[in-house]
């Protein structure tokens, strides 16, 4: 990913900054710019998640490519936030304790780089709460 | 608008085709198609291309114009247009054709998909096709394909006690068909064990719960049912059309283990068609894993949500079974070159209907085809039948 | 008075023992073991470096106490491990805790007391009305060549501290520095691991600055050792510190709460910081805490620090983030293998 497409994100990355519809309540995670239910209606605001969540399902990554190549076998998971919000992320644990359900919190971490003379990502995962 | 039928099929054999490149395979399956359809090239209207990642593949864009080209057909300056919907392409493609067709735009139209996926190594394959899921907020997050429908399995598995064997039986059964299928990647029949044996990929999908890597190129010719007869003696008509979106990243699905665009996609086919779930004799569903096709084969509304794997176990999905899925031996074992995928289900299809399927021929006028880009962010449905 | 108005700390989970890297070299692994008196280090994960650990331990101090990163006006992190030859690691740090725009930021080095360095420029801020708050950290994934007598201390880990002087938990009296050109250790640039001059390390080196600080200090504050509940020295090892405080008159009980450096190494420019936050998350209004770090090069800052009331107070919530020997305990131990693969010392294609 290119310098100035990371950095635009940068903000939502390390601090799970997403954004808030006034009008219906929802909450995106990652951010959009217009609510799909409320559409022109919908006013939308940012809003800093508060980090935690709950595991909604997942996998274990046994083969990957790029920044992930190294981290194998690794947790993927899509994580439902308190907000309602779901995202997707790495979860750092133990590849045999994850669950359905298993609470997790965020932590800041590497998200890759490019290259060993690149820019390096970092931002949001998640571990156990 | 006008009624379409397809004229003519072809479709290279599908594999790791090292003495291939990507315009060797769509000129050897545009040329079994104008075979089959008995026309000369002089005759196309129209080209329309499924193609996914010829960009990352083989570095190489402008697909419509090149196949034009090396099709021998650029001093007639036809109109050819690439279509791309990461896995659906193909299907994608064969949409555009039909309604260039039944618009009267076009008489004579060539839908194709091609995908040359080994001239790169196994990671940047890996890169490509997670391309189709939302790069920003999924491939960042370290996603692969498997790994994405790995997380529907686990759903779906915890929801609805799907078991192991359950699913692993789809990739037996696809197998079997495949076997009977020359142009087939692995002709090759496996055991349960053979699958729930084989290395784990991203748990709980297994090496052969997943389609393979696979270069390949298929085309079908479109022509206005009134004309059809003009080149075959066997038409087969478009009967149903239907296409979906949902959301690009599979955690904002409502629903983990429901592709609501394929509930969508199938409802939209099956009212056009004016044909009811019963009537249908075969679906070629899009299996990149095995869990979806059991999804598939529930969210077409063949059985209620939960029930595939009992289905699959039963032997219904087979040949002669209740509801026959791929026979082609899907993108399973017949192989999976993304663009081209859509247009080889067309294909299976059409042989079937006109009753070409030599060795794993079912029995019936109606077929179906369910083509899926990324994690059902697209889907493309369609319903032919003997004209 | 200007203080620690919060602090926090972070040691990555993996672990490596001694005896597995002596194992490795064909060394006698319970030999050097109980001569460094270390015997375990940590390692970060592979997705961890000086720039996460940072924030991780700046989040837990931001955590235990509501400090509004607005008013934080400057974030120093000193590291000899900066992710980025050129780059500042303090403003990834700034942006993690929401205190950019209106901040300034720097990165430090100056071997293992680039953080207390870091807190001494916060204090002059601070004291000047230049800021509310600074955020000093000191913290490093130490680099430590295969088979060199550093390979098994370097280690990873860090620590945060908030300084203002708006009720802090802890005043800092005074600080005082020593400091010369002495070569005892260094880093060229481009160079993957440091050098040193063996035993050149010790009494031209770490002792004759950890004394010159530490005497600067009592003479200064007209103390005795015995004045103070604590004290942190700058721990490379197990045994430099204890021999730095017998020679100084402090006793084992005063140095063995904040002697971090047995199950995890030395985590250079977080040694001594690490060692001030394990003292902290036990300490009371009131205790007087002495700490002298040392970095080579050589320099050593020295700190006279007494903790208030503020700590036990509803300002501030120590169990808010998790204390050192809960850090400490929370550990996966692995193998040299993997430990070479977690810290890049194998070599791979790009």
């Amino acid at each position: 990913m290119s310098v100035a497409r990371f950095w635009r994100k940068q903000q939502n990355r390390y601090n799970l900054i997403g954004t808030h519809c006034t009008t219906c309540g929802k909450y995106f995670y990652p951010p959009r710019a217009f609510c799909p239910d409320c559409r022109r209606d919908g006013k939308i605001v940012e809003h800093q998640f508060k980090g935690t969540g709950k595991v909604v399902t997942y996998s274990i990554i046994r083969s990957s490519s790029g920044n992930f190549k190294l981290l194998t076998p690794y947790v993927l998971a899509i994580i439902e936030l308190d907000e309602g919000s779901r995202l997707t992320s790495h979860i750092i644990c133990e590849i045999d304790k994850v669950y359905i359900g298993m609470p997790v919190k965020r932590v800041f971490r590497k998200l890759g780089e490019e290259g060993s003379s690149g820019a390096i990502h970092y931002g949001t995962k998640f571990v156990p709460a | 608008m006008r009624e379409v039928a397809v004229i003519g099929v072809g479709c290279t054999k599908f594999g790791e085709k090292w003495e291939s490149s990507f315009r060797n395979l769509f000129v050897e399956a545009g040329a079994l198609a104008l075979e089959d359809a008995n026309i000369s090239g002089e005759q196309i209207d129209e080209i329309f291309v499924g193609n996914m990642s010829a960009g990352r593949f083989v570095e190489q864009e402008h697909i419509g114009a090149l196949i034009a080209d090396y099709a021998g057909l650029a001093t007639n300056n036809i109109p050819a247009t690439r279509v791309e919907a990461a896995c659906a392409s193909g299907g994608l493609s064969f949409k555009q054709a039909y309604t260039a067709v039944a618009s009267g735009m076009s008489d004579i139209v060539v839908a194709a998909g091609v995908e040359k996926m080994t001239d790169v190594g196994t990671e940047v394959t890996t890169d490509v096709l997670a391309a189709a899921a939302d790069r920003e907020w999924e491939g960042i997050a370290g996603v692969t394909f498997p790994g994405l429908y790995a997380m529907i399995a686990t759903d779906y598995m915890h929801r609805y006690g799907l078991t192991r064997e359950q699913l692993a039986q789809v990739a037996v059964k696809n197998h079997e068909n495949g076997a009977k299928n020359p142009n087939a990647q692995f002709q090759k029949p496996i055991t349960l064990d053979t699958v729930l044996n084989s290395t784990l990929v991203a748990d709980p999908l297994r090496l052969f719960d997943c389609s393979p890597v696979t270069d390949g190129a298929a085309a079908v010719i479109l022509a206005p049912l009134d004309r059809a007869r003009e080149f075959t003696d066997t038409p087969i008509k478009v009967l149903g059309a239907g296409q979906a979106s949902s959301t690009i990243a599979l955690h904002d699905r409502k629903d983990i283990s429901t592709i609501d665009a394929t509930v969508a996609a199938g409802n939209r086919a099956f009212k056009m068609a004016g044909v009811e779930r019963k009537d249908i004799g075969f679906v070629e569903v899009h299996d990149c894993f095995t869990i979806a096709e059991i999804c598939a084969i529930e969210d077409l509304g063949f059985c209620k949500k939960g029930e595939a794997g009992r289905l699959t176990e039963e032997g219904q999905t087979a040949i002669g079974g209740k509801i026959p899925i791929n026979p082609s031996g899907g993108l399973k074992a017949c192989g999976h070159p993304v663009g081209a995928t859509g247009i080889k289900q067309v294909y299976e299809t059409v042989k079937q209907l006109r009753g070409d399927a030599k060795g794993r021929q079912i029995d019936t006028e109606i077929g179906m085809t369910h083509n899926v880009g990324g994690t059902g962010a697209t889907v493309v449905c369609h319903i032919f039948g003997r004209a | 008075m200007v203080g620690i108005i919060s602090y926090g700390a972070y040691i990555p989970r993996y672990r490596i023992k001694v005896e597995e890297i002596a194992r490795v070299w064909g060394a006698n692994g319970t030999e050097i073991s109980r001569g460094l008196g270390v015997y375990e280090k940590a390692l970060p994960d592979m997705d961890e470096d000086t720039i996460t650990i940072s924030v991780e331990a700046a989040r837990a101090a931001m955590a235990r106490r509501k400090v509004d990163p607005v008013e934080i006006g400057a974030v120093y992190v000193g590291s000899e491990s900066h992710p980025y030859a050129v780059k500042p690691t303090a403003v990834t740090v700034g942006e993690a805790i929401g205190a950019t725009p209106v901040m300034t930021a720097a990165d430090y080095e100056f071997a293992c007391k680039a953080g207390t360095a870091a807190i001494q420029t916060s204090m002059g801020l601070v004291k000047s009305g230049m800021v509310t708050y600074s955020v000093a950290i000191g913290a490093d994934v130490a680099q430590g060549e295969p088979g060199d007598a550093l390979e098994y201390t370097a280690a990873a880990g860090g620590a945060a501290m908030i300084i203002g002087n708006k009720d802090p938990i802890a005043e800092i009296n005074h600080t005082c520095s020593f400091t010369t050109d002495t070569p005892d250790f260094w880093r060229r640039e481009n160079k993957p691991y440091p050098r040193h001059g063996g035993r050149f390390t010790g009494e031209p080196a770490y002792f004759k600055h950890v004394v010159g600080a530490s005497k600067l200090m009592l003479e200064k504050m007209g103390t005795k050792p015995s004045d103070y509940t604590y004290a942190v020295f700058h721990q490379p090892n197990g045994k430099f510190p204890v021999q730095a405080a017998s020679m100084l008159g402090f006793s084992m009980d005063q140095i063995k709460p904040g002697l971090a450096v047995t199950y995890l190494g030395n985590t250079y420019s977080g040694a001594s910081m690490v060692g001030l936050s394990a003292v902290l998350d036990n300490a009371k209004p009131g205790d007087r805490i002495f700490m002298t770090s040392y970095g080579s090069g050589s320099g050593s800052d020295s700190f006279d620090i007494t903790v208030t009331d503020v700590i036990n107070s509803d300002l501030f919530n120590r169990d808010a983030a998790p204390t050192v020997s809960a850090l400490l305990a929370d550990k996966k131990l692995v193998d040299y293998a993997v430990y070479a693969k977690h810290k890049g010392k194998v070599v791979m294609m790009e």
